[in-house]
């Protein structure tokens, strides 16, 4: 039921992101656009050029929903999510310094150096965040999170600013779009996110018994390092690929995680492919949001997410006991 | 016996007398340094007299401009925002008992950023309407995130986090303003993100000048209850400071202080976090630390504009070098407190 729902959403979805934008496309031109090649209207071209687009944020937000998902798992934290982690700006920065520094201009080239800095980024957050008695704590990861994002966006822009000449083009390192997308970037992220989606989906059984605590899940004889490593690799493997061609978009796996658990229930077997799904249709729908509102012009889609996302967040940490902060 | 120990707490409290001002003296020392250094130089360097000459009304060739039009606002933007800031953020943090609780992490400033770019940049006005409107909004925030946070029990935990999710919303909310207000151009952007003293004008400069002049002897007088109530609540009330009448009015004092100088220069990023921790660490215990705080504040505005005129090929706003400089010590910290397990 829940997934026919979604499926109907996520059709609305790629519809709307077909049709709206700077110029409003009839139902009528889409359909030309997409099903009959030789319709060379205006609107149809219209219509092709949003398509790229359209691919690549379903596909983006599927990332970031998984990523989340498996992020909340590992660290057994209601409030993780790439973005809250610091994780996609760490990405970012690599990137932004390859091009930088390192004449670095293909997608399949800085894909790898995203997966770096969102692997090191994800290892000292989590690093800092678990320091003391407590251990990782919602608290002490979010707040981690947030001084090496902070910390990581200065340095992006200090990077950004004295080549002001394509500043326009790097102003998506700071806050995340996906109006750059092509084929070319869609065919090179799609493996890694085929990977981080399996890896995701075949540790879903195991993260369940985690979530009944380390011992537990020991008992049940779940090795608890190697799922934590192999999950957390997943993650970042999502999230990282994602951010390298999107640049930094947030609260999308925080989002439609909570959505997905509040109707489905904790079961990650069904939460996680979910989110997937979920994370599409939320980062699509605030692209095309972001268009309409900013229109003529458009609101970069990470702008949209945080100002949808981040009441989640702010609702959670209501409801969380003062004793599990 | 009785006599010696008297005179052993003496001779201690004469002793931190003497350390808190030396260390006033040195701080307001170097602000001076770096008030002159901001006159004195930039593209051209123009010799001492004639900027003094400038300064006192005189008609110099060039450096009349170049000196009353351009360096003077901005020094004097740098020196009083950096001040509201520096008392404003040590405020937060001693009454909240945490460094973390600061109006740069939980959002206040954003929120009176917002306000300021929809008056600026959209409707156009200026002065006393976006003063009011940034004061109000930073007020709303304030009481937005206690009122969130209260919850069945309030915890200093809970409110920065909601803090940090009230944040990210009014970022997005000024990146959304400076887009429909179609003022998409770099230095607009830098100030309201991140704080620039860029483009400081002198006829900005009475809201701010005057909301220190007003406030901050206000919090300079109740810092011996700020220091009582760093004591916790019972202490406090035992000791006879009413604490809610005290508390009321040094929020309200420093969300005003610190909400017209984000008006003026934007959030110039993690001042108001770094100036109380530095100001406590160079004064020690027992005395207040406001003055100091507030002068670090100025100093570390001052010089980090500075640095960023002048010390890179590019020139970068002031808040870019602030960030760089803050958040390795919000890390740092964060590492502290979480080994003393103090989260």
């Amino acid at each position: 039921m829940v997934l026919v729902i979604c499926f109907v959403l996520l059709g609305l979805c790629m519809l709307t992101s077909l049709a709206f934008g700077s110029r409003m496309v009839g139902l009528h031109d889409v359909i030309d656009g997409l099903f009959h090649p030789a319709a060379d209207s205006y609107e149809a071209n219209v219509v092709r050029k949003r398509i790229s687009r359209t691919v690549f944020s379903l596909l983006c937000g599927a990332a970031l929903g998984v990523s989340g998902a498996l992020m909340q798992a590992v660290t057994r934290n209601p409030i993780a999510d790439p973005s809250i982690l610091g994780v996609n700006t760490g990405a970012s920065l690599f990137v932004v310094c390859g091009i930088a520094f390192l004449n670095i201009s293909t997608a399949n080239q800085y894909i790898w150096l995203a997966l770096a800095g969102a692997a090191i980024t994800a290892l000292f957050v989590f690093g800092i965040g678990s320091l003391g008695r407590s251990g990782a704590t919602p608290i002490k990861l979010v707040l981690a999170g947030a001084a090496t994002s902070a910390a990581l966006s200065s340095l992006v822009m200090a990077i950004m600013i004295p080549r002001s000449y394509v500043m326009d083009q790097f102003r998506f390192w700071q806050v995340g779009s996906v109006g750059s997308a092509n084929w070319d970037n869609i065919s090179t992220f799609t493996p890694f996110l085929l990977i981080g989606i399996l890896v995701a989906i075949f540790s879903a059984p195991a993260l369940n018994a985690l979530a009944l605590g380390d011992d537990v899940a020991t008992g049940l004889g779940v090795r608890t390092g190697t799922l934590r490593l192999i999950a957390a690799l997943g993650a970042v493997l999502l999230c990282g690929s994602a951010t390298a061609l999107a640049g930094p978009i947030g609260f999308v796996g925080l989002l439609s995680t909570h959505v997905m658990r509040l109707i489905l229930g904790p079961d990650l077997r069904f939460v996680i492919p979910m989110s997937a799904l979920s994370g599409a249709i939320i980062l699509t729908v605030s692209d095309v949001l972001g268009r309409l509102i900013g229109s003529p012009g458009e609101l970069e889609v990470g702008v949209v997410t945080a100002f949808i996302g981040a009441p989640i967040l702010i609702l959670l940490t209501m409801k969380l006991k003062v004793r599990s902060l | 016996m009785k006599n010696e120990s008297v005179g052993f707490i003496r001779a201690g409290r004469r002793q931190r007398r003497r350390r808190w001002i030396f260390v006033t003296g040195s701080l307001a020392a170097l602000s001076f340094i770096l008030c002159c250094a901001m006159l004195l130089l930039g593209n051209t360097i123009y010799p001492v007299m004639d900027v003094i000459r400038a300064l006192s009304g005189e008609q110099v060739q060039g450096a009349s401009f170049a000196v009353n039009t351009i360096r003077l606002p901005r020094m004097l933007a740098g020196l009083f925002a950096g001040f509201a800031f520096g008392i404003a953020g040590n405020t937060f943090q001693t009454m909240l008992r945490n460094p973390l609780a600061n109006p740069n992490v939980i959002g206040i400033t954003s929120g009176s950023s917002v306000a300021a770019v929809f008056c600026i940049v959209i409707l156009h006005t200026s002065g006393a309407v976006v003063s009011i409107a940034s004061v109000i909004a930073g007020l709303a925030t304030v009481i937005l995130i206690y009122v969130l946070s209260r919850g069945k029990s309030f915890s200093i935990g809970r409110l920065i986090l909601i803090g940090i999710g009230i944040q990210a919303m009014l970022d997005a909310l000024v990146s959304y303003l400076l887009l429909i207000g179609a003022e998409q151009d770099l230095p607009a952007a830098f100030r309201w993100l991140t704080g620039s003293l860029n483009g400081s004008q002198m006829d900005e400069l009475p809201p701010l000048v005057l909301s220190v002049f007003i406030f901050a002897p206000i919090i300079i007088v109740l810092g011996k209850h700020l220091s009582i109530l760093e004591l916790g609540e019972q202490s406090a009330t035992s000791l006879g400071v009413n604490t809610d009448k005290t508390r009321v009015l040094l929020i309200f004092s420093s969300v005003c202080m610190i909400s017209i100088a984000t008006a003026t220069t934007g959030p110039i990023a993690f001042v108001a976090f770094l100036s109380g921790p530095i100001a406590k660490r160079l004064v020690g215990a027992g005395f207040s630390n406001v003055i100091p705080a507030g002068l670090v504040g100025a100093n570390l505005v001052l010089a980090a504009d500075l640095i960023g005129q002048f010390a890179f090929v590019a020139r970068y706003p002031v808040g870019i070098i602030t960030g760089i400089l803050g958040a390795p010590y919000l890390i740092f910290l964060l590492i502290r407190m979480n080994r003393k397990g103090e989260l």
